[in-house]
């Protein structure tokens, strides 16, 4: 191919609901990705700096802010260390309480990515029942914390709100109606050809690459390995209830997608235990307001994969160091492999499926040829449009399966 | 014996120089401390002989006379191996573990951003987190940092 043919296109960066937003740079050869150049940290917003200039209890507030979708992760994951520090058990009423917002929160993580997935395809009608659905579980989140999302549950020494039986009531109702959701995406997700001709061989990231490249979470499990910080290194109330790693040999997006889908049955497993087994007692002790002199290191799986905090105490009011390693940060590294030699059409579900919340914002992309000036700009829906474009005149097409999934639900 | 005492055990047999610095602080959870100069030895051979196949993060920290930093390695059965070493402040100079953890890259770049350590062996590469225009010698997380310097 001629080299006029080599492009570069930045893609990105600004997000401003990560931690860690990302650019790549995108090397094209033809439609052939050719290698990908990545820039991360266009919204670094100095939090492990602000949490060094604040109280312990105040950083619990602050690093719940660094997502806004696994924000009960990061507060738990914060808490746990400070608690290891300062030598606090914890009562087992709020480990099961911590136990069940995460869960509840992985549920509407995992559903919020399925939508997502589903509109990067082409299969938005997925996007519009998934999105519908995760409702439902937006409605008991805020009904045990007062909030959607940033849920002010945890505090140091336990948790702040309580729940009671007729809340227990409407949460086992609520989990019901979406097993049997999960249970009918599934069956999609595993019998209809479309779907798995689309995302099968793309986004390849092999058992040893998974593994060299420090991938977690599901993007890691849908390559077989079997790593799950609740099993491996259980916290809260995860080594009191029975539940699987869910590992998929896949290794490309068909099988991400099948292990969130599967870990969505999981998590109603354990939200199931959890409100039947409540223990009665109190939901926090008193935690004193300076933190003995000490460190700790707390891991806890959040629904992207495993989030890293290590705090220091000197003694004082505030921590001398606030280290958070958000999932993403390590699995963005895998992307840049899983793109080599691939097609610009699957760009958007490759990037999708490590679920960086990359997709949620339009961002515009930059095309320049080399050797000359002028810079061609498309924008991310056009990219998304392109790629669609592209698989429907290579044979698949969505159409068909948006209407069969429309029938496939009673009409309530 | 439990799985850490066998790991410490180990290592304190290897290593007597530093078996006072190995401890278990709790379940799963092993501390052990090695000068820059040791490191080297002490790191591969936890990485190779004993297994720790992921690398969960590196934590710097400013000790004001001294940089440390926090290797954090885990095993799959949940034990992290914390392996602490400093490096002076007037030679911040450190060698990449990128041929042990490829994902190490991105880790090693934030402590050249933010503390203004070197890392030796790291390939050409974007920097990680701060802006390409970021002033060459404001390094945010160290003590000594103040964000006003950044208004003059």
């Amino acid at each position: 191919m001629h080299d006029s043919h080599k492009f570069k296109i930045p893609i990105g960066p600004q997000h401003p609901a990560l931690k860690e937003p990302e650019s790549f740079s995108v090397a094209l050869k033809g439609e052939k990705i050719m290698g990908v150049d990545i820039r991360l940290g266009y919204n670094h917003r100095g939090i492990e700096k602000a949490c060094e200039e604040r109280t312990f209890l105040q950083d619990v507030y602050l690093v719940e802010r660094v997502c806004g979708i696994c924000s009960h992760s990061h507060s738990t994951c914060f808490v746990q260390a400070v608690e290891e520090i300062a030598g606090l058990e914890i009562p087992a009423r709020a480990k099961y309480l911590r136990t069940l917002i995460a869960e509840l929160e992985r549920v509407h993580s995992h559903l919020l990515w399925l939508g997502v997935a589903g509109h990067e395809i082409g299969f938005d009608t997925l996007l519009m029942y998934t999105w519908r659905d995760r409702e439902i579980v937006m409605d008991i989140l805020a009904q045990f914390t007062g909030n959607r999302v940033n849920y002010g549950l945890n505090t140091i020494g336990g948790v702040r709100r309580d729940i009671d039986a007729s809340q227990v009531k409407d949460a086992l109702k609520a989990v019901d109606t979406l097993e049997e959701r999960t249970k009918y995406y599934i069956e999609i997700a595993t019998s209809e050809v479309t779907i798995i001709k689309r995302l099968s061989g793309v986004g390849v990231l092999s058992y040893e690459d998974a593994i060299r490249l420090d991938a977690v979470g599901p993007t890691a499990r849908a390559s077989g390995v079997k790593r799950d910080v609740r099993k491996n290194d259980p916290y809260a109330a995860y080594a009191d209830v029975s539940f699987d790693i869910i590992t998929d040999d896949h290794s490309d997006v068909y099988g991400r997608t099948v292990v969130r889908l599967k870990e969505l049955l999981e998590s109603f497993k354990i939200i199931r235990q959890v409100l039947h087994n409540l223990p009665a007692g109190p939901i926090v002790i008193k935690a004193p307001r300076k933190i003995p002199a000490g460190e700790a290191i707390s891991r806890y799986e959040a629904p992207r994969g495993e989030d890293v905090h290590f705090v220091k105490s000197n003694g004082g009011e505030k921590p001398e160091r606030a280290k958070i390693r958000a999932p993403t940060l390590a699995n963005v590294q895998a992307v840049k492999h899983m793109l080599k030699d691939r097609f610009l059409a699957d760009m958007p579900i490759v990037i999708a499926a490590i679920d960086p919340c990359f997709s949620c914002t339009d961002r515009a992309i930059e095309i320049s040829r080399p050797g000359e000036k002028r810079k061609e700009v498309i924008t991310w829906p056009a990219l998304h449009d392109y790629s669609i474009g592209w698989h429907r005149e290579h044979g698949i097409d969505f159409s068909a399966l948006n209407k069969k999934l429309k029938k496939g639900f009673k009409t309530s | 014996m439990s799985q850490e005492e066998i790991i410490v055990n180990n290592l304190k047999e290897k290593f007597p120089n530093i078996a006072d610095s190995i401890k278990i602080q709790r379940p799963r959870r092993i501390f052990l401390e090695v000068n820059q100069a040791e490191f080297r030895e002490v790191f591969d051979y936890c990485v190779k002989k004993i297994g720790f196949p992921h690398l969960c993060t590196i934590t710097g920290l400013d000790k004001i006379e001294k940089f440390e930093l926090i290797y954090h390695l885990a095993q799959d059965n949940g034990n992290i191996l914390n392996i602490r070493t400093s490096v002076p402040k007037e030679k911040p100079v450190l060698k990449t573990i990128i041929n042990y953890y490829a994902g190490a890259e991105i880790y090693e770049r934030e402590l050249m951003d933010l503390f203004g350590m070197k890392v030796e062996g790291l390939p050409e590469g974007n920097r990680y987190p701060l802006p390409d225009d970021w002033p060459k010698d404001q390094f945010p997380l160290r003590k000594d940092w103040d964000p006003k310097s950044l208004e003059k």
